[in-house]
């Protein structure tokens, strides 16, 4: 009886430190380095306009005497700029910090997208079966059959033909950018959510509730979601990584985020031109600042999988 | 065995009948036509014309059929951006992405499949641990980047390799090829392996996860216990029962590779299908788009269809037949 109020007492910091996920997470070092490191980037992302030492979208501070300046650890630098600036004379680290911003918003805001349109396609074809089944997972499958980078880039490319000009400006491009990204990855949660609904569904509570007449609706959110979104944390953390190179890759072609409001891929691709003429900083940094954010992503994901996973271990 | 190729091809028309409808809508509903083919002084008569002769006034029953009617015979139209037919262009372009692909498909083959096997026999070794760190690098640095060190590297500072085209080329009646000419060759090896370097960490992967499940059977350790020598167990009997999974995911990476050579193919300015996709997709040139969607679908299906056969011939215990699928 004491053991049990004891546990209650304690409090909620208490209680992870006595988890396996803690365990595991304190053991591993370079697991613990990667959080850092995606603390740090989330951290700089959402207070940009203070840790970033220039505004980059400030157009009074900017001057062309500035362009084309190499880090400061080479010959032609000025202390104001650590990393060097680009063509239009913006301070590179800024623009990155700005940049990765505006990837890591494009990321969560596709992966939650596909995340909810994916789940709810999910629980409605696992709890209804039938028809609605049937063509929501055939639908599935041939869309699995194709490549997520192929699709996104037939969405946007079909928005941009119905809205035409509008769609230049930068907040349509980043919604487009998010439907673009969310639709090409729902599929992997509705195949995970549908398979762990169909065993949920013939579980007693579901039949209870079933039984006193509850709406099929309501035992769908309120009963059967919670009990099938656990191996969902997994698939988002690793989806974050992929959306976040999704979008660069768009953003590099050329068909995402336009360079006003450049994001880790647009800044790649603008650095891209300056490349044959020796300017390799203005490629390279935002370059290795997205090859962080994605490995760090990716190592964080990866140990969630194994961690949550007692099959695997 | 017959019976279960009949039913393979009607899902594949069902796929493909299913793609045409995405591409016939996007073709009819994103842009007007008629609009991208006219000038500016076109009257509202002319205009009309037009519209009746090239049948967008039909009922929209009868567009979808004509559409996939002309998709089998293959005409996709005119090119909103080149003023000349789809087909023609595709058709030039085709050689390029093709052969590039089928050279990363080889090469991340017979670079994967090994370094797979490596790491599962050798699961502690130096050489595993270092190729497993490669493999999570490669899964996270995206195609383009890996291109653009690429160029950086041994286009800039050493230049020992072109950083963007085919080379020179031969032309063998319809198809042109960069296989024959040395610079040809040298054009082919940073976009061969940017392309090669993600499905490689993949098969990679995948091949030790199989190994390491496989080699765990009672069969493996009845194999051990009989005597049997190493190479026999690990090659004859462990290797071989990966496979079936392993010429899936390798199936389906070769439609993989040819969207990644989007990618690769803009970074390298290779002359091949992609580049002109993205073209298109940047100047709203529905007709290419709709007709790279449908060769690339057909593309697929022909190869998941292969696949399946595949596995019989692989794995005798799958039977054909039967109701599941």
């Amino acid at each position: 009886m004491s053991i049990v109020q004891t546990a209650e007492r304690r409090s909620l910091i208490a209680r992870m430190r006595d988890t396996d996920i803690w365990h595991s997470f304190v053991r591993n070092k370079i697991v613990m380095l990667a959080a850092f490191v995606t603390a740090v980037f989330f951290l700089a992302a959402l207070f940009a306009p203070l840790v970033s030492p220039h505004n980059p979208f400030d157009l009074a501070t900017l001057s062309l005497m500035d362009s084309l300046m190499q880090p400061v650890w080479l010959e032609e630098s000025d202390p104001r700029f650590l990393l060097g600036t680009d063509d239009q004379g913006r301070d590179l680290l800024s623009a990155i910090i700005y940049g990765a911003r505006i990837s890591l918003a494009v990321g969560f805001a596709s992966v939650a997208f596909a995340a909810v349109l994916g789940i709810s396609l999910g629980l409605l074809a696992g709890y209804m079966g039938g028809r609605t089944d049937a063509i929501i997972m055939r639908i599935a499958d041939v869309q699995l059959t194709f490549p997520s980078i192929l699709i996104a880039l037939l969405i946007d490319g079909s928005v941009r033909g119905i809205f035409g000009g509008a769609f230049n400006r930068e907040d349509s491009a980043f919604y487009v950018l998010v439907v673009a990204i969310g639709l090409s990855f729902w599929v992997q949660y509705a195949r995970t959510v549908r398979s762990s609904t169909l065993v949920e569904k013939n579980k007693e509570y579901v039949q209870a509730a079933r039984l006193i007449g509850l709406h099929p609706i309501k035992i769908m959110l309120r009963h059967v979601l919670p009990n099938v979104t656990g191996p969902v944390l997994v698939i988002a953390t690793i989806n974050l990584a992929l959306a976040i190179i999704t979008e660069a890759t768009l953003s590099f072609l050329g068909v995402g985020i336009p360079s006003t409001q450049p994001s880790l891929g647009t800044l790649i691709r603008i650095g891209n031109d300056f490349l044959f003429s020796g300017e390799w900083w203005i490629t390279i940094f935002p370059g290795i600042a997205l090859a962080v954010l994605a490995l760090a992503i990716n190592l964080l994901g990866d140990w969630l999988r194994d961690v949550l996973n007692p099959r695997l271990r | 065995m017959l019976a279960f190729t009949i039913r393979r091809l009607v899902q594949s028309l069902g796929v493909m009948l299913a793609v045409s409808l995405i591409a016939f809508v996007m073709f009819t509903f994103v842009g007007d036509p008629v609009d991208q083919m006219v000038g500016l002084e076109t009257t509202i008569e002319e205009r009309n014309a037009l519209r009746e002769q090239l049948g967008l006034n039909d009922p929209t029953p009868i567009q979808f059929l004509r559409f996939v009617g002309n998709a089998i015979q293959g005409d996709f139209g005119i090119s909103y951006q080149f003023k000349r037919p789809v087909a023609t262009i595709l058709g030039e372009r085709m050689p390029a992405t093709l052969e590039l692909a089928l050279v990363s498909a080889i090469l991340s083959l017979i670079l994967g499949i090994p370094m797979g096997v490596y790491t599962a026999l050798r699961r502690e070794s130096l050489l595993s641990k270092l190729f497993l760190t490669i493999s999570l690098v490669g899964v996270s640095l995206p195609t383009f980047l890996i291109g653009i060190i690429f160029i950086f590297v041994f286009a800039v500072l050493l230049q020992i390799l072109p950083s963007f085209g085919r080379g020179e080329v031969v032309d063998m009646g319809w198809w042109s090829t960069g296989l024959l000419t040395g610079s040809g060759l040298k054009a082919l090896i940073m976009p061969a392996i940017t392309l090669a370097l993600f499905q490689m960490t993949l098969i990679m992967r995948l091949v030790r996860a199989e190994m390491l499940e496989v080699l765990r059977t009672d069969y493996i350790k009845f194999g051990r216990a009989r005597g049997l020598r190493n190479r026999a167990i690990n090659f004859g009997h462990a290797l071989k029962n990966t496979m079936v999974p392993v010429i899936t995911i390798a199936g389906l990476q070769i439609g993989s590779i040819i969207a990644f050579a989007i990618i690769t193919e803009t970074v390298f300015q290779w002359p091949g299908m992609g580049l002109l996709f993205l073209q298109a997709v940047q100047n709203v040139d529905i007709p290419i788009m709709a007709a790279y969607l449908l060769l690339i679908a057909f593309l697929f299906v022909i190869i998941n269809m292969a696949v399946d056969l595949l596995y019989v011939v692989v794995d005798p215990r799958i039977r054909i037949g039967g109701g599941e699928e």
